[in-house]
């Protein structure tokens, strides 16, 4: 890994508006879907992004990929602001930045044949074509530990984790810099998991990839990540090296996350301190004042509720590591049996 | 006498390409107060064997013996069975979006199961739909009463689905992959309403999961299924720390855990297997890297494992005190295997990406 970024957002904000349904009262709004995230890649590294359901973690990467455009901000890559730049403008730097997707059923047409789906990219971008193409895509196949003869089958002949690899090999034929991988295993089976997970690891090796790795399965993100950004609600409660917010978490969030986390091992699940968050994240459209996370967490207090932390570095944490919270959580401090100071509201969905 | 005892449950499906033998003899049993995990991956028969047993697999060639307080549930009457399931055996999905009508309330949907089974009146029924919606911690039970499914979180539908399920104080609970679809934070907020539920009703509790992570500190006991069989059974601590079969081995090894920090992650070669064309002998044979000819003709029996000790038995061929996982382990495992081993039984090949 070396030191150069290679993308740089700045205040990246996504809103999409809603319309107006008799279902919802509220006549107009913003889902504030992306809020204000600045974030560093380097090349060659991975970073982690985590948090729960609708927390803004798959926009930002389609932001990154300029597959939405933004709302306000900029995207570096590389030397070029991306942000503002015109499709055709754009096309040859679509083939630095490539996507693994979620679902390997979703994500390969039923229809076609897995050479042709892999050799797009290649014909989208005139690279190759003939004998030269399918020569290229049998050695992506071969790669990615799939059988080059099979490149005339269709998907449904191949199981999820192989239909994986199809989406790796696409993913990976115009040799690209950077691939955002959106829960790349979450719907595969557990032994097959670990297959990908070391294959994306072979490949960063062998290429000097960046990854961008989406997950909500924290124990898989320790594992792949250099650095973790933990999102809430559409903006990053905490950035850092992965061992720093696995093993000292400052925020409160980023604790109960962790403490949610499932052990494969009965004694760390039974000595583990078990934070269960109050009620659900709220919505988007209308977030909290603040500090987003105020309604839920176990230190909330009145300036909380006023005023919102800034992403920063706490106590002696190394400057790498940075926080938005006006309460920092102390190693070895204790949450699960905290009470917030504050009065919660009596409309919400707090337990 | 255990609440509930299954045994040697067969559940076959006649399909156009053959027929799916997706359960091939699996025996389990469990009692008031105690949670059973299920671990498998899909297509391991889990969800079938269940779903079977509650005779919600119609169309499937059904032998063997599920005993619920002595009555064997696969003989009885489709009527019988009916007044037992939501009122003595009550059941939670992993979708609970569509296990709920998105064109009913949500209260609504409660009270239709508690007036099918009781002769409550509808005032009656609103009544215990509140009390239940409060008891899984719904907020403003009364008013939520109202509400219809997607006016809920994900986490607030599985709380509802299990105020359903527990509406009639069932005795069992079966539970299929309940957090599969939600997020880590309210998983674990719902793994906590079970335990909670449990220890105030005194219920029994199927869980059945692909996580392991899931059972870790739940389960008493864990059943681990793959192809339609049982693999290996044993209390949670023994599973985890003293695992005997090579696929619990493989399965453990796959997941990032504290016990292999640093290291890379060991996958299970190949895949799972068809079930129309189960492989001969042991199923896991093709992807196990300690095969034996042995394992390519004969089922192991499900024997004790590692002394027996609280009921751990594993089917497997490998000498039954090597149980646990480390590379001292696998060394042993390997040079057993290798000593037993000629061209007929080949191991999967262990480098491939």
């Amino acid at each position: 890994m070396s030191t150069e970024t290679l993308l740089r957002l700045e205040n990246v904000v996504k809103h999409f508006p809603v319309h107006s349904t008799r279902l919802l009262r509220r006549t107009e709004g913003v889902v504030h879907a992306v809020d204000g995230v600045d974030l560093d890649v380097r090349r060659g590294e991975t970073v982690g992004l985590v948090g729960e359901t609708g927390c803004g973690k798959s926009t930002l990467a389609r932001c990154i990929l300029r597959l939405y455009d933004l709302t306000s901000g900029r995207i570096t890559f590389g030397d070029t602001d991306i942000t503002e730049l015109s499709r055709r403008k754009m096309r040859p730097h679509r083939k630095r930045m490539q996507m693994i997707f979620q679902d390997p059923y979703g994500s390969l047409n039923p229809r076609r044949r897995v050479g042709p789906i892999i050799g797009d990219p290649f014909a989208i971008q005139n690279v190759a074509d003939g004998e030269e193409r399918k020569r290229k895509v049998q050695e992506l196949m071969e790669l990615v530990g799939l059988n080059p003869e099979h490149y005339n089958r269709f998907p449904a002949e191949f199981s999820g984790g192989q239909r994986q690899r199809i989406g790796v090999a696409r993913a990976l034929a115009l040799r690209p810099e950077v691939i955002v991988c959106d829960e790349p295993v979450s719907a595969l089976d557990v032994s097959i998991q670990a297959q990908i997970i070391n294959l994306l690891d072979d490949l960063q090796d062998e290429f000097g990839l960046t990854y961008i790795f989406i997950a909500h399965d924290l124990s898989i993100v320790e594992r792949v990540s250099d650095r973790v950004a933990v999102m809430y609600l559409g903006k990053i409660v905490e950035f850092g090296p992965t061992e720093q917010i696995y093993n000292h978490p400052r925020h409160p969030y980023t604790k109960a996350l962790l403490s949610a986390m499932p052990s494969a091992d009965p004694d760390v699940a039974e000595a583990r301190e078990r934070i269960v968050l109050r009620g659900d994240v709220p919505s988007p459209i209308d977030p909290p004042s603040g500090c987003s996370f105020h309604p839920r967490c176990p230190k909330a207090q009145q300036h909380c509720v006023d005023v919102e932390p800034p992403l920063e570095v706490k106590f002696t944490d190394p400057p790498a590591h940075r926080a938005a919270c006006h309460f920092p959580v102390g190693d070895g401090e204790v949450l699960a049996h905290a009470t917030p100071e504050l009065a919660l509201d009596t409309e919400g969905d707090v337990l | 006498m255990q609440l509930l005892t299954v045994e040697d449950l067969k559940v076959s499906f006649p399909t156009p390409d053959g027929v799916v033998e997706a359960v091939r003899g699996v025996s389990f049993s469990v009692d008031r107060g105690k949670t059973l995990g299920i671990v498998g991956e899909s297509g391991s028969g889990k969800s079938v064997a269940t779903q079977t047993i509650v005779g919600l697999n119609p169309g499937g060639k059904v032998s063997g013996q599920a005993r619920f307080e002595g009555r064997d549930l696969l003989t009885m009457g489709r009527d019988e069975l009916r007044r037992l399931r939501g009122a003595e055996i009550g059941m939670i999905f992993q979708d609970p979006l569509s296990s709920l009508h998105p064109y009913y309330r949500v209260g609504w949907q409660i009270m239709e199961m508690i007036r099918n089974h009781t002769d409550m009146t509808k005032r009656q029924a609103r009544q215990r739909a509140i009390e239940l919606l409060e008891l899984v911690r719904i907020p403003q039970p009364h008013r939520r009463v109202d509400d219809y499914p997607f006016q809920f979180s994900g986490g607030m539908r599985q709380r509802a689905m299990i105020a359903m399920a527990l509406a009639l104080n069932p005795k069992l609970l079966i539970a299929d992959e309940p957090t599969t679809a939600l997020d880590v934070t309210v998983q674990a907020q719902i793994m906590e309403l079970m335990q909670r539920l449990q220890d105030e009703f005194d219920i029994a509790i199927i869980l059945i999961t692909h996580d392991l992570g899931v059972v870790a500190d739940v389960a008493d006991e864990v059943l681990v299924m793959y192809a339609g069989k049982p693999m290996e059974v044993a209390d949670r601590r023994s599973l985890y720390y003293r695992p005997h079969h090579p696929y619990t081995v493989g399965l453990l090894e796959s997941l990032p855990r504290p016990t292999n920090k640093g290291q890379r992650l060991k996958p299970i070669t190949g895949q799972p297997p068809s079930l129309i064309h189960p492989p001969q002998g042991c199923p896991f044979h093709p992807r196990c890297p300690y095969v034996m000819d042995r394992c390519v003709s004969e089922m192991p029996p499900l024997d004790d494992a590692d002394g027996g000790v609280a009921g751990h038995r594993s089917a497997c061929w490998l000498p039954s005190d090597i149980a646990g996982a480390s590379p001292e382990l696998d060394a042993q495992r390997l040079d057993v295997a290798q000593r037993n081993r000629t061209a007929v039984a080949a191991a999967p090949e262990g480098g491939a990406r």
